[in-house]
């Protein structure tokens, strides 16, 4: 479960927080199917019309679910994830940024044995037009995200945010945005969500946004080579210097290791074409598909959000 | 953040029980005659954060006090690879009978800790796994198991160790918990090695900390080595900005790691230079204004770029921060907006009435249109 369905019921950990309150209005309004909350303080209440729990365990017996989504701060980052793979949820969407290594390992390592599917950490979740969003992702304006055939696997929510936009430009709507993170140690990496889109019967072909840093989109890349849906890639970091963390954690270059160059060689050897601006894409995936856009754009601008 | 040998040695694997050489840390040629006084016969290392001491000459050996001042003096002072070398390290000098390697990092692709060792220590691991596997042996440590002695004895079982097997079976689960305890990302001895007197001793140590837990330990992270930084970037830093300060004239105002590399990238593909790397996504969104200040302060900058594609950051939050710190700052560069996502409505509106500019539609022509201006 990594392609959100309106028939999944969403948890919200840190619901009653500021961040969580906006953006769970948002998911509502979208048609995800938010169903309860967590808030150790505050168990017991109604927030937003729907019942908090203390725990997504108390939760699950309370108001059962299949996905849980974090607001959660790093440091409590941990507790909050293991709750919810202990509970039982089937896919956990952690947002939070910054969460210490080591407790990101436990998280992995608890999802492993309870078979739970982690999305991020460091995501802005992902969206499913039509049928709703779960995270941070404008998954409600209509400019950016249409219902389609696209999926599109990004490491960064505002790049991701843009591909999309650029594809409903051109006509081509979605069948899912899978927003994946930009830590170095991620529960769905890139290869994993072009799994998913693979094998996903509204998908007929891949938008794969990656950056510098580590080896996830060579590792796509082998599996890419044997699939007979097309892909079309961009590649952000082309421009950045060695050596430094690009804003994510997961983008540094250090040696020759996560260089712009090798994912490119590397994609382009498994036959994709990697576009050298987003704005390339559409073009690509035209080419890819051997058939224009399935409708002209035709939208307003600015009218969202 | 990293972190000098001498630190690493005598914060984290001493009180781990794991044996490193004698030695006394000095700031000046004069100190250092007195260290060698009391060590007798010592080693004389650079304290830089890199590895490339040994060959630049930062690593020498010295007999008697005159000779230690006479060493230190000439090391105080170089420049290798890019650090100035502030202190020294004075370690007695080890007869040396063998050599190891031992690293315990965490891996992307099993997402576990791993477990590394290799009898050819002095040698890079890479350079290790490439001519010589059968040296080097890696374990993935359950987190429910841990790494005991026994899993290393496993680990090291059919190596030949000689009679530094004992010891190292006992400082490898060590390297493991005092790894954890301080939240490494990397603890690396390279190289470990068996003296002529029989002793194991850590005769290097490369410790880097996860940034992110630093609120954990935080009197060890109080004596990380400072990152290299300019003076822009450590005034970001000190604001929370990620900004890292490049050679080029277009500024970059961008938020998400993702959207500002490909403005970047953007810039570079339209035949410009970027100026700097500064997002202000995630948390950092209503930081706008303090960032603002920060590009323009790059006195390369000769146009600027704001490009702002909404999810979790709201561009009309952005939006406000930049047209109010425009119009206080009043900075006489051209500017050019592509604005998308959350709030893009409002943020257009700010922008157009608060600055008279119009936003471009694509991100390409704002780019594009900055390049040009900035020529």
């Amino acid at each position: 479960m990594t392609i959100y369905r309106q028939n999944a019921r969403v948890l919200v950990q840190g619901l009653t927080g500021k961040q969580g309150s906006f953006w769970t209005e948002k998911m509502l309004g979208c048609g995800t199917q938010v169903v309860a909350g967590v808030n150790p303080k505050r168990a017991g209440e109604a927030h937003l019309g729907l019942p908090v729990y203390a725990t997504a365990r108390e939760a699950m017996v309370g108001t059962p679910f299949d996905w849980a989504v974090m607001f959660i701060p790093p440091a409590a980052a941990k507790a909050a994830a293991i709750d919810a793979i202990e509970a039982g949820t089937k896919t956990l969407v952690v947002l939070t940024e910054h969460i210490p290594m080591r407790d990101v390992l436990a998280i992995h390592h608890a999802a492993r044995a309870h078979g739970t599917r982690i999305v991020g950490p460091n995501t802005a979740g992902v969206v499913t037009p039509g049928e709703g969003f779960v995270g941070i992702m404008p998954g409600h304006n209509p400019n950016i995200f249409q219902p389609g055939e696209i999926g599109v696997i990004s490491r960064s929510g505002s790049l991701g945010t843009l591909v999309c936009l650029n594809l409903t430009r051109s006509g081509y709507g979605q069948s899912a945005f899978l927003g994946i993170g930009g830590d170095p140690m991620i529960g769905t990496t890139t290869r994993d969500a072009l799994m998913v889109l693979d094998q996903d019967a509204h998908t007929r072909a891949v938008v794969l946004v990656g950056e510098i840093g580590g080896a996830m989109e060579e590792e796509a890349a082998e599996y890419a080579a044997g699939m007979s849906k097309p892909v079309v890639s961009f590649i952000a970091g082309r421009a950045s210097p060695p050596g430094k963390t690009m804003g994510h954690a997961g983008a540094i270059v250090s040696g020759d290791r996560g260089s712009y160059a090798g994912k490119r060689a590397a994609l382009e050897a498994a036959g994709i074409a990697v576009a050298d601006t987003p704005n390339e894409l559409p073009d690509l995936l035209h080419s890819a598909l051997g058939q224009p856009a399935p409708r002209a754009a035709g939208l307003a601008l600015h009218t969202g959000a | 953040m990293n972190f000098l040998e001498h630190v690493a040695k005598a914060r984290v694997l001493a009180p781990a029980g794991i044996p490193v050489p004698r030695a006394i840390h000095c700031v000046s040629a004069e100190d250092a005659a007195v260290a060698a006084a009391e060590l007798g016969p010592c080693m004389v290392k650079a304290q830089v954060p890199t590895g490339k001491r040994g060959k630049a000459g930062g690593i020498r050996a010295a007999r008697t006090p005159d000779e230690a001042r006479e060493v230190a003096g000439a090391i105080l002072g170089m420049v290798i690879d890019g650090h100035r070398v502030e202190s020294v390290l004075l370690e007695e000098r080890a007869s040396i009978a063998r050599e190891f390697y031992a690293a315990i990092l965490t891996d992307p692709v099993s997402r576990t800790p791993l477990v590394l060792f290799s009898t050819e220590g002095g040698m890079d691991v890479e350079e290790v796994a490439a001519t010589r596997p059968d040296a080097l042996r890696r374990h993935r440590v359950d987190l429910d198991r841990g790494f005991d002695a026994r899993a290393a004895r496993a680990l090291l079982d059919g190596l030949d160790l000689g009679p530094a097997r004992e010891r190292i079976e006992a400082i490898l689960p060590a390297l493991y918990r005092v790894g954890g305890s301080v939240d490494a990302e990397l603890i690396e001895i390279n190289p470990l090695a068996l003296l002529e007197d029989g002793r194991v001793v850590a005769l290097d140590c490369k410790l880097t900390l996860d940034d992110s837990a630093a609120f954990r330990n935080p009197d060890l992270a109080a004596e990380a080595s400072p990152e290299p930084m300019t003076d822009l970037e450590r005034e970001g830093a000190a604001q929370g900005l990620k900004f890292i300060q490049l050679d080029g004239n277009v500024g970059v105002l961008a938020n998400g790691a993702g959207l500002t590399m490909t403005t970047m990238d953007v810039i570079g593909h339209c035949g410009g230079r970027p100026a700097n790397f500064l997002e202000i996504g995630g948390e950092a969104y209503t930081k706008s204004e303090a960032a603002l200040k920060l590009v323009l302060a790059n006195p390369g900058v000769k146009s600027l770029v704001v490009n702002f594609c909404g999810a979790f950051a709201r561009t009309d939050v952005m939006a406000e921060g930049v047209v109010t710190a425009w119009k206080r700052l009043d900075p006489d560069v051209p500017v050019f907006f592509s604005i998308h996502g959350t709030g893009e409505d409002e943020a257009v509106r700010l922008v157009r009435e608060g600055l008279g500019v119009e936003p471009y539609d694509l991100m390409e022509d704002a780019v594009q249109a900055a390049v040009e201006a900035a020529r």
